[in-house]
């Protein structure tokens, strides 16, 4: 679980953030949405610790993270799982040394026990013949796949996703959503996912995060959503004609 | 003013992270390893094809200009090889190497930064520029003598080549010239200098290509920043050790 406590990130005199209190629930898949520029990424990038916030507290499991020490903090990087809009592989390793790179630098495993685990998260994705491959040379959606296995590989308890539809046709970022669902309750992490993408929304927000303008304008659950009459949320998410219709 | 102090505050800082005890020794040692061939061993035909054309064209030169016949034919081998051994196969060298190994570093740093490749390895707990820029240091440090002395040889043996070919001057007496009032302390000042060099063209093309923000056209102007730096520091620092190590 991860506790946000009147979260403020202010860039010199523009204020980003204001006053943004949630709960991200473990086991659940936590949808953080807005239109762009209304503070989503920035609040993505404070909860993994890309940004410290200018006040306010996140809390891991109730371990404080701006009062942890560098050793703690180290330790709870290697319990966060993230996957990147853009998969964020590195090009000059293979699929498969992708996958096994966070086993080799914070685990003494063998390179035999290493090379099982890395496998068998690219089975969990069901990628099973593309471990010699290098990112370059496979598709979008198997990239995401790979940034999956990767981010699971250690066992996480916390999964960040930026955008992880972005750049995919409808039915492979239907099945990235199913797979992140499937592998929150499997492993019962914390997934925390950042999003516009409504058929996301519809699909796997068991808590959804509206945020407006830097602040938390509404929250609940994709069931929820239909009878909010919140109207940005409204404006938001029926703005197009099919959910406008949907909604009716 | 400002700007240039704030810069070098932020390479100092850079250094401090960089320097830093790698997290696994076996990774940091396979990573150098294949930085000193990506940097070292890739850059060597350049060094011969330079150092081989620019001996001869020295040689030419010094044999076209000299024309006194006070001024024994010798001096055409003993100047090709003061120019070689003390100037050209470090400092020259380096300004060429400059071009090649700080645009690849730049770059390849800059590209990573860009599709979020060093936040991947920051979230996941890595000291990003322990783990990728220290193997880039000490692996080009490691390597440059190697490639000055094979330049000093190719050098005076474009030189001895170019005897050999034309009539301007016998091969005896540009032995004889190159052998003329030799010191070897020549070779371990242009050593020590071309590893200050390496070190100047490693870590400035890291602290250009790791603080890329934007885009494509970002990565390439941090390329050019880098060779632009490298080369002014390298001039200024040739100076300083020159006057340090030969001044009197």
């Amino acid at each position: 679980m991860i506790e946000v406590l009147n979260l403020y990130k202010s860039f010199e005199n523009k204020t980003v953030l204001t006053d943004v209190s949630t709960v991200f629930e473990k086991g659940k898949t936590n949808l953080i949405i807005g239109r762009s520029g209304s503070g989503k990424t920035v609040l993505m990038k404070n909860l993994i610790g890309l940004m410290t916030p200018t006040s306010g507290e996140i809390l891991y499991d109730r371990r404080s993270f701006s009062k942890m020490k560098k050793p703690e903090l180290k330790n709870l990087r290697r319990e966060m799982g993230m996957l990147f809009q853009g998969s964020a592989l590195f090009d000059s390793m293979t699929v498969l040394d992708n996958v096994m790179f966070p086993l080799t630098m914070f685990t003494r495993d063998s390179y035999k026990e290493r090379v099982n685990r890395a496998k068998f998260c690219l089975e969990r994705v069901n990628l099973n013949d593309a471990d010699d491959l290098y990112p370059a040379e496979i598709s979008g959606g198997m990239m995401k796949r790979v940034a999956i296995a990767r981010a699971i590989a250690l066992n996480p308890d916390y999964l960040f996703c930026d955008e992880p539809n972005s750049g995919l046709d409808p039915k492979t970022a239907m099945l990235i959503d199913e797979l992140v669902h499937d592998i929150t309750k499997e492993y019962n992490m914390t997934t925390v996912i950042n999003t516009h993408d409504m058929n996301s929304v519809m699909n796997i927000g068991e808590k959804i995060i509206f945020i407006s303008g830097g602040r938390k304008a509404w929250e609940g659950t994709s069931a929820e959503i239909m009878s909010s009459t919140n109207k940005e949320l409204n404006d938001f998410v029926f703005a197009s004609d099919f959910f406008r219709r949907m909604k009716e | 003013m400002l700007k240039a102090l704030h810069n070098f505050g932020e390479y100092v800082l850079l250094m401090q992270r960089t320097f830093s005890v790698p997290e696994r020794f076996g990774v940091f040692f396979r990573q150098m390893l294949q930085e000193i061939y990506k940097l070292g061993v890739d850059s060597l035909w350049i060094v011969i094809f330079i150092s081989l054309f620019i001996g001869a064209v020295l040689t030419v030169q010094v044999g076209l200009n000299i024309t006194s016949p006070l001024i024994p034919d010798f001096t055409v081998g003993y100047i090709t090889r003061e120019v070689v051994l003390l100037e050209f196969s470090s400092t020259i060298m380096c300004l060429i190497l400059a071009g090649k190994v700080g645009s690849n570093i730049a770059s390849e740093l800059g590209t990573m930064r860009v599709t979020e490749q060093i936040d991947a390895l920051e979230i996941m707990g890595v000291n990003s520029a322990n783990y990728l820029i220290l193997p880039k240091i000490a692996g080009f440090v490691l390597f440059i003598p190697v490639l000055v002395i094979i330049s000093m040889f190719f050098g005076i043996g474009g030189g001895y080549l170019m005897a050999y070919l034309s009539s301007m001057i016998t091969v005896a007496k540009y032995e004889f010239g190159i052998m003329f009032w030799f010191s070897p302390f020549n070779i371990t000042y242009s050593v020590i200098k071309s590893m200050v060099f390496a070190f100047i063209i490693a870590s400035v093309a890291s602290y250009y290509g790791y603080n890329v923000r934007g885009g494509a056209l970002q990565v390439g102007k941090a390329s050019t920043n880098s060779v632009v730096m490298s080369s002014v520091l390298i001039l200024a620092f040739d100076l300083i050790i020159t006057n340090l190590m030969l001044g009197r």
